[in-house]
């Protein structure tokens, strides 16, 4: 069992289809779960359709989205980062690894859960990552949070091998799919809204599992002694 | 918002000419593109918050539509508007959704930052 689950991803709605079952499973163990997001995602192209959203209130419409996709799951503690969508790569280091670092401090997680930094499509995503590594990277070994990453660029298993981590999720599938609906402006087009139950074969099926890759941080950063 | 209705939008690009804007331009054909297919490119830009002022603007097109901004020294200009925000007077909210409403476009005008 963990201590308390970190959850680090730049947009709302990058929990839905990739941690939302874990992040269930482990609240359902008693472990507290953190989920911080970079940032409101003011840049998205789904606007629904027809579009309910427009370039001025999405930011507004992702964050009640973000706040309905945590309920769903029941994650409380939600922290909003403040940083602008898209501009992760670009950000100031500092502040950046500064805010996770604070995080990390704040919380003393047992498990973080990101993106793979170069296995992830978008660039935030690869740049959430990757200020991930960096912050874990360089904190004394022993105390090292894992790790866990996402990663689903084509070539991604050519590279990383399979995942090393399944996450049977089949008892929070209710959670899942109302996580996805949650985000109803970006996920619309997605088959959970024509009404399956969560009992439907092709949702179990779908759904079955979350799979993760254990991040490989060196054991002995500074050489051997 | 709603299908873009030409004589609305001119009417707001005139009553915003000659005065000092806050412009937000976005072109972007989704972060995704070269993964879902290898031979496409992924390409966007963004200019948020940068202060213009333009003399001359029009909208033109049967839809999709373009607007053109002429100011004392440059140009402003977006292809491909489909959509516009009814609501909003005082600002230019336009933009261009593919059709599964995916923005492509973006092009607003603001006297106060975005």
């Amino acid at each position: 069992m963990e201590r308390h689950v970190l959850i680090v991803f730049p947009h709302p709605d990058d929990e839905s289809y990739t941690v939302s079952g874990t992040a269930a499973y482990h609240l359902h163990n008693g472990t507290p779960v953190t989920y911080a997001c970079l940032t409101m995602g003011q840049l998205g192209r789904n606007l629904g359709n027809p579009p309910f959203a427009n370039r001025v209130t999405l930011p507004t419409v992702r964050r009640a989205e973000l706040e309905a996709s945590c309920a769903a799951i029941g994650i409380t503690d939600l922290r909003t980062l403040g940083f602008h969508d898209k501009m992760i790569e670009f950000e100031d280091r500092e502040l950046l690894d500064g805010k996770l670092r604070d995080l990390i401090e704040e919380l003393n997680p047992s498990l973080i859960l990101t993106f793979h930094p170069l296995y992830s499509v978008h660039p935030d995503h690869d740049a959430c990552g990757a200020a991930v590594v960096r912050v874990v990277e360089a904190m004394k070994p022993q105390d090292r949070p894992k790790v866990h990453v996402v990663a689903f660029a084509k070539g991604h298993e050519r590279a990383l091998g399979p995942a090393d981590v399944h996450v049977d999720i089949t008892l929070f599938l209710e959670q899942k799919v109302g996580s996805i609906k949650a985000h109803k402006s970006q996920f619309h087009t997605d088959p959970v809204f024509e009404g399956r139950s969560v009992h439907d074969p092709v949702i179990r099926e779908r759904f079955a599992s979350e799979k993760f890759w254990t991040y490989p941080f060196d054991p002995y950063p500074h050489g051997r002694k | 918002m709603l299908p873009i209705q030409p004589q609305a939008v001119q009417e707001l690009l005139d009553k915003l000419k000659d005065q000092e804007l806050y412009l937000h331009l976005e072109l972007t054909n989704g972060a995704y593109t070269f993964d879902r297919d290898r031979s496409r490119l992924v390409a966007s830009n963004l200019i948020r918050n940068v202060k213009v002022s333009y003399s001359h603007g029009s909208i033109s097109g049967s839809g999709p539509y373009r607007v053109g901004l002429k100011m004392p020294e440059g140009w402003i200009y977006a292809e491909g508007l489909t959509h516009y925000e009814e609501s909003e007077t005082e600002r230019a909210v336009l933009a261009g959704n593919d059709h599964d409403g995916k923005l492509v476009v973006s092009l607003m005008l603001s006297k106060e930052p975005f």
